[in-house]
């Protein structure tokens, strides 16, 4: 099977190609990237007027399965994944049971397989069960395929644990993917501590509630010599903290999520479920902050935090709303809206964040469009404006604050390996 | 009129709105004390209290209230309810909403608990306390009761104290208050002030200040059941530093009312002679308490928007 992509514009960051040119895909990988490509081939896809990059990468999403399959599974998690232009996603090990085991990982990659349609790369959890007490079998995970160790969602309590667990991780060269989160400093809270929560009479997280976590796990990374990512980094203090200590030439990574650069508390205005997310949407000066450090390239990722929950756990009582949004199928147009109209990102920058940088950070051979590579592409349509509609997600779950938003970009296809997956923005399994 | 569906908090609530019910409820006080004056104003009415939280004085107020206006009153007794086999309370709401309910009075521990089933069923619902965020009956009672003393709200210096962060009752009358035109200080530790810095009213963790040509001084409890983590080292040093008694109020005005929600901790944000004191008006806010909730039941079963 050969694909002819004629006439995109090829973003690649990492050979920082940005003009027209044609791409032929053969047996799944990417044979030509060139001008004005004559050969024939089986499909040809006309990407005139549109960008054409390498398939997203998105870090940080929960998947679900197994144990809340209500909520989402690898098979519906996958879909919305390639609707949003993700070839590549790492569920996180939150799940029930906890991915702490080789046998897990094996679990998850063998579904994905299976049941997927786009790469699923499983973390493992730090400890056993997420319990903070025990080390989980962080070799036999990386050697099953597990791509990082975190304990998303928490933090590990104790510091010298944490220590001995990136120092251990560091021999099997993955990172530790970091949830900053002092739970006695959140102190059970439900939004932003500000003016905002003081209105609605919600209980606030305060932002020192992260920096002191951001702070520990740096020092730590530091000591120990190890490979550290931040998660979701949400206030100002964090990104004076990563600012320092790249400074100073420690290699720390971290990640923003749409949501934490595109909205700030003063937007939740009642209790509606959606609008509950772990960071929370912070002060408009917290936003500013994390805008300008993606633009600055102190935060040179950009991850969803993709959080499906059911219906019944976001229309509840919002202290008892469940944490967390989907995201996979916003963030590009969020992130075109935002970052590229609104000034802080090009499009080349954008890309980076969500394809070659997070490659790099796990130190995987993806996120590049370059001859004799896998071919995950994504072609999107930088111009279509449009209204987010929560109704169309192929996630399981619906719970957006973002359904209404006018925004800008369309992915209208992704190949994976070489497998048109979604064609025209839909899935080319519903087309049949 | 009373032109809302719902009583969610005084926060939503216009300066009119909030007077027209304490006109009401001059009214609805003289039939408290002389029975023969109970006209059944909203018979026929159907009410339903949820309390998904302890309540002494609210729930038998309210209840009381209700039957003094001729309406049906009953307690849903939500401990021995679906609600303990796990039934969501949207689900509680919309079942009680098919039963013919007008209108609900409900306390829930956490914030917003009210708005969400008032969302979601076509009945009036009255907040009844809703985690720390309003308690806009007790508000408007504590209003009523200070227009019986005070000739106007407005430039009054109400002084409020004790556990602020965790006072729904110290935020709906911040709200109240200021849209009357009252001056409002927040006083306590500053453990206990929160964020209530943001609300737009003065703060201080010193009482005296806060004391200082007050005429209103409102004592809250100190609400152990919402600490998680202790906000002060002991009730002794409490009381010492931030306990209200004769010495401090010596720098309120002479005419100073002495409030407070209940229930009290006697001897820990109030000493006893000042609660029992002459100042005192904590008794009568109890009874100020079933006319103005007569006034909201009525008001909003005869104009609120359904």
């Amino acid at each position: 099977m050969k694909i002819l992509i004629q006439n995109g514009q090829v973003i690649d960051p990492a050979s920082q190609t940005n003009e027209i040119k044609d791409i032929l895909v053969e047996e799944g990988c990417i044979v030509k990237i060139e001008k004005n490509i004559t050969e024939n081939a089986d499909k040809i896809i006309d990407a005139n007027g549109c960008w054409v990059t390498p398939g997203f990468i998105d870090v940080h999403v929960h998947l679900r399965e197994p144990g809340y399959e209500y909520k989402e599974t690898i098979a519906t998690g996958t879909r919305s994944a390639a609707k949003g232009g993700f070839t590549t996603i790492c569920p996180m090990p939150n799940t029930n049971p906890v991915c702490d085991s080789d046998i897990m990982v094996e679990y998850i990659k063998l579904k994905a397989e299976r049941e997927g349609v786009v790469h699923v790369l499983p973390i493992g959890a730090i400890t056993k069960g997420q319990q903070g007490e025990e080390l989980a079998n962080i070799g036999k995970m990386a050697k099953a395929g597990a791509c990082a160790i975190s304990e998303d969602g928490k933090s590990v309590p104790s510091s010298g644990l944490l220590k001995t667990a990136m120092k251990y991780a560091k021999m099997f060269d993955i990172p530790v993917l970091s949830h900053c989160e002092d739970i006695a400093l959140a102190g059970g809270g439900s939004m932003n501590a500000g003016p905002a929560a003081q209105l609605l009479g919600l209980k606030g997280i305060s932002n020192d509630s992260e920096e002191v976590i951001v702070a520990r796990d740096i020092i730590l990374a530091k000591s120990t010599s190890s490979k550290l990512h931040i998660c979701h980094m949400s206030t100002k203090g964090s990104v004076e903290l990563l600012r320092q200590a790249k400074a100073a030439g420690q290699s720390v990574t971290a990640e923003a999520t749409p949501h934490h650069f595109t909205l700030s508390d003063d937007f939740i205005t009642d209790y509606d479920g959606n609008t509950k997310m772990n960071p929370p949407l912070r002060s408009k000066e917290d936003v500013l902050a994390i805008c300008q450090a993606l633009k600055d390239n102190t935060i040179e990722i950009i991850a969803t935090d993709h959080a499906p929950h059911g219906v019944d756990e976001k229309n509840c009582e919002y202290e008892k709303a469940a944490f967390g949004i989907v995201g996979l199928e916003t963030a590009l147009p969020l992130g075109i809206k935002v970052l590229v109209e609104g000034g802080w990102l090009t499009p080349m920058e954008l890309i980076a964040k969500m394809t070659y940088n997070p490659a790099k950070m796990l130190g995987i051979e993806k996120g590049t469009l370059s001859v004799g590579k896998a071919a995950d592409i994504t072609i999107i349509d930088p111009h279509a404006e449009y209204q987010i509609d929560p109704a169309t997600f192929a996630s399981k779950s619906k719970n957006t604050p973002f359904g209404g938003f006018d925004v800008k970009g369309k992915v209208l296809y992704t190949l994976v390996d070489g497998n048109v997956v979604v064609e025209n923005g839909v899935l080319v399994e519903d087309l049949a | 009129m009373l032109n809302q569906k719902d009583i969610l908090g005084l926060k939503d609530m216009t300066r009119e709105e909030i007077l027209e019910i304490l006109e009401t409820a001059k009214e609805m006080k003289l039939r408290i004390d002389d029975s023969s004056k109970r006209v059944n104003e909203i018979r026929g009415c159907s009410i339903v209290s949820l309390f998904y939280e302890n309540s002494t004085r609210t729930k038998t107020s309210f209840s009381l209230a209700g039957k003094y206006l001729g309406a049906t009153v009953q307690d849903l007794g939500v401990g021995t309810s679906s609600v303990k086999k796990g039934e969501s309370l949207i689900d509680t709401g919309k079942t009680l909403d098919q039963m013919g309910v007008e209108i609900m009075v409900m306390r829930h521990s956490m914030t917003g608990a009210p708005h969400i089933l008032a969302k979601n069923v076509s009945a009036h619902v009255i907040n009844a306390g809703d985690g720390s965020n309003e308690h806009p009956t007790q508000a408007l009672l504590d209003l009523f009761t200070i227009s019986e003393y005070k000739k106007s709200f407005e430039g009054l210096k109400i002084a409020i104290i004790g556990d602020i962060s965790h006072s729904r009752v110290a935020r709906s009358n911040v709200f109240g208050l200021s849209k009357l035109g009252a001056k409002v200080t927040l006083a306590g530790p500053s453990t206990l002030l929160g964020g209530s810095g943001l609300l737009g009213v003065k703060t201080t963790p010193d009482v005296k200040e806060a004391v200082k040509d007050a005429d209103v001084v409102m004592g809250l409890r100190i609400q152990f059941e919402r600490q998680k983590t202790t906000a002060f080292p002991d009730l002794a040093e409490y009381r010492e530093l931030f306990g209200i008694n004769k010495e401090i109020l010596k720098y309120a005005k002479k005419d100073v009312l002495i409030m407070h929600p209940g229930p009290v901790n006697r001897g820990i944000e109030l000493s006893t002679d000042i609660i029992d004191g002459e100042n005192s008006v904590i008794n009568i806010q109890v009874k100020n308490g079933v006319a103005v909730r007569m006034a909201i039941l009525k008001l909003l079963y005869e104009g609120g928007k359904k």
